[in-house]
């Protein structure tokens, strides 16, 4: 990571860092060590808060686990015994439930800060992929938490993912002996829980093995800026200590508030009470929905006709972020001077949360009373095809076709002309 | 900056429309009535006479069919009694105790920390009491038939109301043109608005402890206090500490806004760069 020019002060530190040079790596990397350019936004504050949630799920995984029991006749009492017994057991339940959602909130927030900024635009594309990595490790995190305390949602939740995986039939039996495999068995059962339980304690910390990657990868560009022009001269850059320290910790700290709400106010706003029936294989809720996060997929995958083709759908719509930086065309990274760019990319948002509305929904829900009415499966394939069109068609035209706005020479020179401005 | 706000200002306006376009068309034949609960709110507490009407209500009716698993007699000195007389109430309760020489099996009085034990002893008496239908553990009744809506609070069901709703919203008869399958009652709030459990309040079906008079609202409103309690026993605790985490977290980040402010003064305006 940054390497740096550490001067240790104290007598020890300098015995220590002659030994390990641990101390420099951190001086570097989130000291005054690391230059970082001078203008990031709010929208910067994101990737601390996702490092501080990353730390909050492992805290207190650790110590409900130190409760829990993962089997299929005492999951559920398990939990309700952490709730109701274990001395602040509810809060480390309430904080690790809404911490996986705020979690996913502030990582969404974070990709979709690079989206607008095009920090995903050369040099930064292995820093991309690995955001991306995370992103789908947090995914498979959340989903085999989710099933953990073993209520109606856990099990018919993991029941109707795991049979998508039966799609990948390919030659005679693979797609049952795939099955088979994830469910250790011949359905959802005991162990299914036991391997769930096993990998959720595990990919939390492939995870922050990635991370560590994903500050590596990030170190050597350095940060992309609201400009989205590289930062080169020295006026361009600040110390990360203490300018960006002092700020994360003001965001971090307001960002705590927020959480707190969801935590003692509103702590199971986020879940589906359906969770708190416990698990019963013989009787199938009218309406299975995942985890909010996993929504706006949900209802590609059921707008697509074909279930393997759904499925396919469903991984594409995620795994079409990799091949972002070479759709986009555009010499300029920020949409700050793209705004047709800029507008599509609100669209593309404001069609990502209908299409997640829609995953709540039957599929022969009637939404729209136009005519017939529209259901909420003719409008899931019309968001599906908007979703797929922006990175296919209008990414790739928009940003080579664009005319952008004039964009300043260096970073200090716009703080400069803003200067002369006011 | 402003542009910002404008562009989410619109983001949420698509997004909204959509939305509300498409809640247009959530409509059921009946509505649920929202009821004010003491316990409700940032500052609520729970009633604790409530509470204690409530837990009369389950012993000395619900209990014949409803089980309330997960809780032991020692919680019930959150609804107000004492250690002694939840003594008391736990040694009304027999369990049973293992064998003796005989091989007969003995019973033993309840104790605090002994759980409300079940009225069935396994679904299957369940079901064939209550003619195959399954009366369902309270334990967390009043948190499994919630449904809390985020974007549009005005669309909540809350596990209270959704309970005294059960309980009060019976027709003698089924409406014109509904056909009630053997065995079934009327119910507005019950999905499907048919249920296999017969009306189970009616006024003065008990005799309050503490004299109130016990119209069926009144035993709706306490027995639903009683079971929401019953879910999340922890409100209280929860809500008292998290007043205190944001009334401390909003000073720390007023301070700490104030620290970055000062930090970043001279390099916000440039002053570094002339
Ligand atoms: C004679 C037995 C009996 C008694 C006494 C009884 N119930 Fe029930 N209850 C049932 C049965 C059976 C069901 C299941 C109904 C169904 O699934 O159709 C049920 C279901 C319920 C439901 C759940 C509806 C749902 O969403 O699943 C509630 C709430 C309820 N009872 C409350 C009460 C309360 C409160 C009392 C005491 C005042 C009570 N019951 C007394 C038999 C009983
Ligand atoms: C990437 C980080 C993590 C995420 C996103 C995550 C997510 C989740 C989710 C969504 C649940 C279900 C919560 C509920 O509805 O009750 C859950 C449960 C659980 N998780 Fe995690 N988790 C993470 C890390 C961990 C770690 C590191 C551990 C253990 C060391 C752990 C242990 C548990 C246990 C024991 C449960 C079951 C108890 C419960 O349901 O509350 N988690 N997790």
């Amino acid at each position: 990571m940054g390497s740096s020019n550490y001067e240790p002060t104290s007598k020890a530190a300098k015995w220590f860092e002659e030994r390990l040079p641990i101390l420099g790596l951190i001086h570097g990397t989130l000291g005054a060590g690391y230059k970082a350019p001078r203008n990031l936004n709010y929208w910067w504050n994101f990737g601390s808060l996702a490092g501080f949630m990353l730390v909050v799920q492992i805290i207190t995984g650790i110590v409900l686990v130190m409760h829990y029991t993962p089997h299929v006749d005492m999951a559920f009492r398990s939990v309700e015994h952490i709730m109701r017994d274990v001395n602040y057991g509810w809060l480390l339940r309430y904080t690790h439930a809404n911490g996986a959602s705020m979690f996913f909130v502030v990582v969404y927030i974070h990709i979709l800060r690079g989206m607008y900024f095009g920090s995903y635009k050369s040099p930064r594309e292995v820093l991309w992929f690995l955001g991306l990595v995370i992103y789908l490790l947090m995914m498979a995190t959340g989903f085999m938490g989710y099933v953990l305390p073993w209520g109606q949602m856990s099990f018919w939740g993991a029941t109707v993912i795991t049979n998508l995986f039966g799609a990948f039939d390919f030659y005679n039996g693979m797609g049952e002996s795939i099955l088979h495999l994830l469910w250790g068995g011949f359905s959802v059962d005991n162990p299914t829980l036991q391997r769930f339980f096993s990998l959720h304690y595990l990919l939390p910390f492939v995870i922050v093995g990635v991370v560590i990657l994903h500050i590596w990868a990030l170190h050597l560009p350095g940060s992309n800026n609201p400009l989205g022009i590289d930062a080169k001269g020295p006026g361009d850059k600040i110390p990360f200590h203490p300018y960006y320290t002092a700020k994360d910790a003001f965001g971090l700290s307001f960002f705590i508030v927020i959480l707190a709400i969801f935590i003692f106010y509103l702590p199971n706003i986020m879940g589906h009470p359906d969770n708190y029936i416990e698990a019963n294989p013989m009787v199938t809720p009218p309406h299975i929905v995942p985890e909010w996060y996993y929504l706006p997929f949900y209802t590609i995958l059921k707008a697509v006709p074909d279930k393997l083709l759904g499925v396919v759908a469903m991984f594409a719509s995620i795994l079409i972020f990799f091949v972002l930086p070479w759709l986009d065309g555009s010499k300029i990274r920020s949409a700050k001077f793209r705004p047709v760019t800029a507008f599509f990319f609100w669209l593309f948002i404001a069609n990502a949360i209908f299409l997640g509305y829609l995953g709540t929904k039957l599929p022969d829900e009637i939404m729209i009373h136009i005519g017939g009415g529209l259901d909420a499966l003719t409008l899931g394939r019309i968001g599906t095809i908007l979703y797929f069109a922006y990175f296919i068609v209008i990414v790739p035209l928009v940003s080579r076709m664009e005319s952008t706005k004039p964009v300043p020479t260096s970073i200090a020179q716009s703080v400069l002309d803003s200067r002369k401005e006011a | 900056m402003l542009k910002l706000v404008k562009n989410i200002g619109l983001m949420v306006i698509i997004a909204l429309g959509g939305i509300t376009m498409a809640q247009a068309s959530g409509d059921s034949a009946y509505h649920l009535k929202k009821n004010d609960w003491p316990h409700a709110g940032p500052f609520g507490k729970f009633d604790k006479a409530a509470l204690q009407r409530g837990l009369q209500v389950y012993k000395e009716v619900c209990a014949a069919c409803h089980s309330l698993n997960m809780v032991a007699f020692r919680e019930l000195t959150a609804l107000g009694y004492s250690a002694d007389e939840v003594k008391a109430f736990a040694s009304e309760y027999e369990f049973a105790d293992g064998v003796n020489d005989d091989g007969d099996v003995k019973y033993r009085k309840g104790l605090p920390q002994d759980y409300f034990p079940a009225p069935f002893a396994s679904e299957t008496e369940a079901r064939d009491s209550n003619s195959g239908a399954l009366p369902p553990d309270f334990s967390l009744l009043g948190k499994s038939r919630e449904h809390l809506s985020m974007f549009t609070p005005w669309n909540s069901i809350y596990g209270e109301d959704y309970i005294v709703g059960i309980l009060t919203t019976y027709h003698e008869e089924a409406p014109h043109g509904v056909v009630l399958a053997e065995g079934m009652h009327f119910n507005e709030a019950f999905p499907g608005n048919q249920i296999a459990m017969a009306p189970p309040i009616s006024d003065d079906l008990v005799e309050y402890a503490d004299g109130t008079p016990a119209t069926m609202e009144q035993i709706a409103h306490d027995v639903a206090t009683f079971m929401y309690w019953a879910a999340e026993p922890k409100m209280e605790v929860r809500k008292a500490m998290g007043l205190k985490v944001i009334i401390y977290m909003s000073i720390l980040t007023i301070l700490l806004y104030f620290v970055n402010k000062r930090v970043w003064k001279k390099v916000k305006k440039g002053d570094d760069l002339v």
